[in-house]
C-alpha cells in the first residue's frame, strides 16, 4: 500500500475527471474505462483535491467540515488516497 | 417517459460506438459480426452528433469510440468534440497502426480523454501474424509512443488465446515499457469471428490456470504501477460471467448503421427486434425496444437460476452464449456447473484446445458491391 505523507501534494492525473452525474444524483470519478461512484464523504474529500495544497491542508480544511478529531480524520483522508493512488486514477505531484 | 417494464431500469453509464467495421487488421477473434457491415451503410457525422448528445442526456458517461478502426472515419475528431461538448468520456479503442502525429495531437486538442491500444502478440512475429498484417506491432509501438509523449493515458489491450498465451509476462513487461497506466488481459469470448475461430484459440485448462497464476503476480509485482484488469476465460470455468453486468442494466452498443444492441454479440440472437437510431431516439430504444426487454431483470430466468443466490450476481450468464451452445437463448449460461450443457461444454473446450491452428482471418465477404 502506497503510504501518503501530509506534505504530499496530490492530484488527479490527465484522463480522470470529476463531475456531477445528474441522472443518477451524486458524483463520479471517471476514469479510463471506469466509473467511481463516490459517497457524500468521498465527493468532499476528493473535491479538494487541486494539486496546489498539500493533504495536510485539505485534512486541515475538512476538520472545519466535519466534527470529528483531526487524527480520525487524517487517518481516513490518508488511507481513502492511498487506495486511490493504488487504482491509479490520483497521483503524488 | 414510458417505462413498460415492472421493475427499475436504471439510466445506462457506458456506450460503445462502433464507428465502423472497416478496419487494416484482420484479427481472427474479432468482436464484429461475422457480416460485416460496409462503409455505405455507416451512419453520418450529423446522426452520430445527435446521438452522443442523446446518449448523454439518457445518463451515459463514457463513451468508447471503437470499430473496427474508429481512426478510418475521416471525421473522428468532430465526433471527439461531440462527446466532449455533451460532458462525454470519450475513449478511443484503437489498433494504433493509422493514426500519425498531427492526427493524433487533433485528437488530444479536441478533448479525448483516453486511449486503448490493442497488441495481439507481444512480439513482432506473434502480433502481424495474429493481425495478418506486416509491420503492425513497429507501428503500435510507434503509436504507443506518441500517445504518451503527448501525455494521454494509455491502456494496452491483449486479447489472449492458444497462439499468445504464453507471452503473459511479456505483454506486462511491454505495458511497463511503452508507458501504460493500465493493462487489460482478455481471454478471447468466442462469438462472431472468435467462434469461426475456436478450434485455433482455445486453450487447455492448464494454460488457463498458468495465465492466471502470472496475471496474479503481475498484479501483486506492479501495485501502483500498473493496474491490470483481466476478463477470465470462459468455457473452462465453473460459474458463467455476469455478461454485461446484466442484459440492458449498463450498457449499450451502436452499430456502424445505428442498430442499438444490448451487447455487440446479440444480433446472434435471430429473434431480437433492434431499433435504429434513425427511427428512434435513444432514450425510447433503451427503455422500450423489444431487444432490451427482452431479457432484462430476472423474470425470463429458468427455475434453476430463479431459486440461485447469485442470479443478481451473474445475471444468467450470457445470452448468446446460452443460444449458441443450447439452442435456447432463455436457458442458464451453459458454463455455469448447474447447468445440464456443464459436461459438454468442458468436453468440447478440451477437444478445442487441441484443434487444427489455422486462422480464419476477419474480412470482408467477396461481393460485386464495393465495401
Amino acid at each position: 500500500m502506497t503510504a501518503i505523507q501530509e506534505s504530499d501534494i496530490v492530484r488527479l492525473p490527465r484522463g480522470v475527471r470529476l463531475r456531477e452525474d445528474k441522472q443518477r444524483g451524486g458524483w463520479v470519478l471517471l476514469a479510463p474505462e471506469r466509473v467511481f461512484q463516490l459517497d457524500g464523504i468521498a465527493q468532499t474529500v476528493v473535491s479538494q483535491v487541486d494539486g496546489e495544497c498539500s493533504v495536510g491542508t485539505i485534512i486541515d480544511r475538512l476538520c472545519e467540515t466535519y466534527q470529528a478529531p483531526r487524527e480520525r480524520i487524517a487517518e481516513d483522508v490518508t488511507a481513502m488516497f492511498a487506495g486511490l493512488v493504488e487504482k491509479r486514477v490520483l497521483e503524488v505531484a | 417517459m414510458t417505462h413498460s417494464q415492472a421493475y427499475d431500469v436504471q439510466p445506462p453509464m457506458g456506450m460503445l460506438a462502433e464507428l465502423t467495421h472497416r478496419c487494416p487488421l484482420q484479427c481472427p477473434y474479432c468482436s464484429n459480426p461475422v457480416a460485416l457491415e460496409r462503409r455505405r451503410q455507416e451512419l453520418d457525422t450529423a446522426t452520430w452528433q445527435r446521438v452522443f448528445a442523446e446518449a448523454a442526456e439518457l445518463g451515459v458517461l463514457q463513451v468508447h469510440l471503437s470499430g473496427g478502426e474508429p481512426a478510418l472515419r475521416p471525421d473522428l475528431p468532430e465526433l471527439v468534440t461531440a462527446c466532449v461538448d455533451a460532458g462525454l468520456y470519450s475513449n478511443l479503442i484503437t489498433a494504433g497502426v493509422n493514426i500519425d502525429r498531427p492526427r493524433l495531437e487533433t485528437l488530444a486538442d479536441a478533448g479525448l480523454d483516453h486511449v486503448q491500444l490493442s497488441f495481439q502478440g507481444a512480439t513482432p512475429e506473434v502480433t502481424d501474424h495474429v493481425a495478418n498484417m506486416t509491420g503492425a506491432h513497429a507501428r503500435k509501438r510507434a503509436f504507443a509512443a506518441e500517445v504518451t509523449d503527448i501525455g494521454l493515458p494509455l491502456t494496452l489491450n491483449a486479447v489472449i488465446h492458444r497462439a499468445n498465451l504464453h507471452q503473459i509476462d511479456e505483454f506486462v513487461d511491454l505495458a511497463v515499457e511503452l508507458g501504460a497506466r493500465r493493462l487489460e488481459i482478455a481471454h478471447a469470448q468466442y462469438y462472431g469471428w472468435a467462434l469461426v475461430n475456436r478450434a485455433a484459440l482455445m486453450p487447455s485448462r492448464e494454460q488457463v490456470m498458468e495465465a492466471v497464476e502470472r496475471v496474479e503476480a503481475a498484479r501483486e509485482r506492479l501495485q501502483g504501477r500498473l493496474v491490470i484488469d483481466a476478463v477470465v476465460p470462459d468455457y473452462h470455468a465453473r460459474l458463467p460471467k455476469p455478461c454485461m453486468n446484466g442484459w440492458g442494466r449498463q450498457s449499450l452498443n451502436v452499430t456502424p448503421s445505428g442498430k442499438v444492441l444490448p451487447c455487440h454479440a446479440a444480433e446472434t440472437i435471430p429473434h431480437l427486434e433492434f431499433w435504429n437510431v434513425a427511427d428512434h431516439g435513444l432514450r425510447e430504444i433503451w427503455y422500450d425496444s423489444p431487444a432490451f426487454n427482452a431479457y432484462r431483470g430476472t423474470d425470463w430466468m429458468p427455475e434453476t437460476c430463479q431459486s440461485c443466490e447469485r442470479k443478481e450476481i451473474d445475471w444468467g450468464g450470457c445470452r448468446c452464449q446460452a443460444l449458441m451452445l443450447t439452442g435456447d437463448a432463455t436457458q442458464m449460461d451453459p458454463v455455469c456447473e448447474k447447468s445440464p450443457y456443464h459436461d459438454e461444454v468442458q468436453t468440447l473446450a478440451v477437444r478445442d484446445a487441441s484443434g487444427a491452428s489455422e486462422f480464419t482471418y476477419r474480412r470482408f465477404a467477396r461481393t460485386t458491391e464495393s465495401a
